[in-house]
């Protein structure tokens, strides 16, 4: 229902938006066109994400351009578009000496909810982004996962239209990280709330979102769905036993692919990676491990693709969790 | 923390809302009630109730002594004028002051609530104005409440009708130029550092120096035999301009040197800069967030 209501009208459309500050210019002539769904906001540390988001709450004017969010003008109306849209900060926004209850119900009275409403709506909320309860002790005591679904609770619980997501992974450990990803994908689909989720990992995003949007330097570098994101160039990671026949079986395997035209690169952690360019490669793999003799230990498809869109970023080397397997196959 | 089992047992499916959503003006009363509520410790942790409400305590003790006293005694008025209640506990109400205003705002700076709130429907110029409404409040209560006491108090032990009420009426007078002021020069200090601790020393600073200097220069202008200029150097602290306010205009006595009241024209010296002072630190402090961002 929610759903169909908006599905012709972009969630968020921003003009040749600018934003210059006296020393930096954040945003530099922003078009994008952003649809109900998950979309992903992709840019390195300062590549304007956080001033995208400030100008399309109203909270500060732009220099150049016009900025509209579900279908309100950002600089006119920011009251209205702050009504239905939520907001989960990057940093730690919760004061200590106050339970997630008591918070999140005030936060929902912030947003124009009644007393009673703002109760259920908080006890509701609290139970789906999983807590339990732990939300009757004051805050101070929560563990980082814990604070990180208060924010998003508090983001959520006067039922949003639209959610943005400051980087919400920030800090979690990899279950922590999974769990949270999970939440932001029930959060549309099981919610009906649309989501930007910003990130400067390529890799979480792309697992999360119907779309990505890449800014670098207040630009935009490429919006597209995740979907011809990582159709582009899909690679398959594969990993081999060996045999008595055969002692290292991914190099046996290597040229028994490169005999039937497919063209693998080895990689460490005894694996071969290589191009998917039509289906028909997967049972060429398959057929060739099986000639040899080997056990085929895993076959999956690296996703790394989008990482492409970094190279040229500074973060593309530097970033710690981009997965190794992805890094490694771009060499 | 949940697994995913538990995560689906609880799942009863989103509900979403379509209720109603009341304007900015809702909002403002839920932060100026949560204000108030906060600076009393209610609603936080049993720690962060001590203080407000040990100090409270202490506030409303010499109310009732009085009152008992002139009950037993059988006093034809109270020991302590309504007017100076607030100013004869001054350093309790100070100490209130300076552990309220930070409780306001430092405190959301510091955990950056802030944000949370900008990025609700209200504008920051609601924040500001709830939140000078709600320590002008908290201010307010804790000096009227005594007052209350005292006034019932003093009916019940029956002393007279009519000067009890006339004083009463002058103290609830005093009492909101007192909160108005007081609250609009603490909060300013306060939501000048995200440090608690600097807030409430700060504001016991800006409260108690200038005081003890004021006090200190007209004891030495009182012994140099010029009267007149009491009421104009009590221009210069917040205690001494309620002090001067009550004794010029609300028929109480001053607790200048020797009682001395100020001037007719100092008197309204005194109550323009109450007035130009309240305006100037809540101007002061809607500056201090026009750019307060996300």
């Amino acid at each position: 229902m929610v759903a169909t209501t908006v599905v012709d009208v972009s969630v968020i459309q921003t003009n040749g938006l600018t934003k210059r500050y006296p020393r930096v210019t954040a945003l530099d002539g922003l078009t994008i066109d952003i649809q109900p769904g998950v979309t992903g906001l992709v840019g390195s540390n300062g590549a304007g994400k956080s001033t995208l988001i400030k100008i399309l709450l109203g909270l500060a004017p732009a220099t150049e351009g016009t900025a509209r969010v579900l279908g309100l003008e950002s600089a006119a109306e920011g009251s209205a578009i702050r009504a239905q849209v939520g907001y989960m900060p990057e940093h730690d926004c919760l004061p200590p000496d106050v339970s997630a209850t008591e918070f999140v119900v005030h936060m929902a009275a912030m947003s124009g909810l009644p007393r009673t409403a703002a109760r259920e709506r908080t006890a509701d909320t609290l139970r789906h982004v999983g807590l339990y309860e732990e939300r009757y002790r004051p805050m101070g005591g929560y563990s980082t996962g814990m604070k990180q679904r208060v924010k998003l609770a508090q983001a959520l619980v006067h039922d949003p239209k639209l959610v943005l997501l400051d980087e919400p992974t920030n800090g979690l450990d990899p279950v922590g990280r999974d769990e949270m990803l999970g939440l932001i994908r029930r959060v549309h689909s099981d919610f009906g709330i649309s989501v930007l989720v910003t990130s400067h990992l390529l890799r979480e995003l792309e697992r999360t979102s119907d779309h990505i949007v890449v800014i670098d330097g207040g630009k935009l570098l490429r919006s597209q769905t995740t979907a011809s994101f990582v159709e582009a160039t899909a690679a398959l990671a594969v990993e081999v036993t060996d045999s008595d026949a055969h002692p290292d079986g991914a190099a046996a395997l290597r040229s028994a692919l490169s005999a039937v035209g497919i063209e693998a690169v080895t990689a460490p952690g005894r694996q071969l990676h290589l191009e998917i360019t039509d289906d028909g490669v997967y049972d060429k793999v398959r057929d060739a491990v099986v000639e040899l003799g080997l056990g085929l230990v895993r076959m999956e498809r690296g996703r790394h693709e989008i990482a492409e869109v970094f190279r040229r970023g500074p973060e593309a080397g530097a970033d710690p969790t981009a997965e190794v397997t992805s890094a490694e196959v771009n060499r | 923390m949940s697994t995913g089992t538990d995560a689906r047992i609880h799942n009863i499916g989103y509900r979403s809302y379509s209720g109603e959503r009341l304007g900015v003006s809702h909002a403002r009363r839920a932060l100026f009630t949560h204000s108030l509520r906060g600076s009393f410790g209610l609603g936080r942790s049993a720690r962060s109730k001590v203080l407000p409400m040990g100090l409270f305590a202490i506030m409303m003790a010499p109310a009732l002594v009085m009152v008992a006293i002139a009950a037993f005694v059988g006093l034809d008025e109270l020991p302590i004028e309504y007017t100076s209640y607030a100013l004869f506990m001054q350093p309790i109400v100070g100490l209130y002051i300076a552990l309220a205003a930070p409780q306001m705002v430092s405190l959301d700076l510091r955990y950056k609530v802030t944000p949370l709130y900008f990025s609700r429907p209200i504008e920051r110029g609601d924040y500001v104005a709830a939140k000078y409404a709600a320590l002008s409040s908290a201010i307010f209560l804790f000096v009227a409440l005594p007052l209350v006491i005292a006034y019932v108090g003093g009916l019940l032990a029956e002393l007279g009708f009519a000067d009890q009420t006339k004083g009463f009426a002058q103290g609830l007078v005093i009492s909101v130029v007192f909160s108005l002021m007081h609250a609009a020069i603490a909060l300013w200090v306060a939501s000048l550092t995200p440090r608690r601790g600097f807030g409430v020393a700060a504001v016991i600073g800006v409260l108690t120096i200038p005081y003890f200097a004021v006090t200190a220069i007209q004891a030495v202008a009182y012994d140099a035999g010029s009267e007149e200029t009491l009421g104009w150097i009590g221009i210069f602290s917040p205690g001494s301009v309620i002090d001067g306010i009550q004794s010029a205009f609300l028929g109480g006595t001053s607790g200048y040197p020797f009682e001395e009241p100020p001037t007719d024209i100092a008197g309204v010296a005194l109550l323009a800069t109450a007035v130009l002072v309240t305006v100037a630190c809540y101007l002061l402090l809607g500056r201090r967030y026009r750019k307060a961002g996300l």
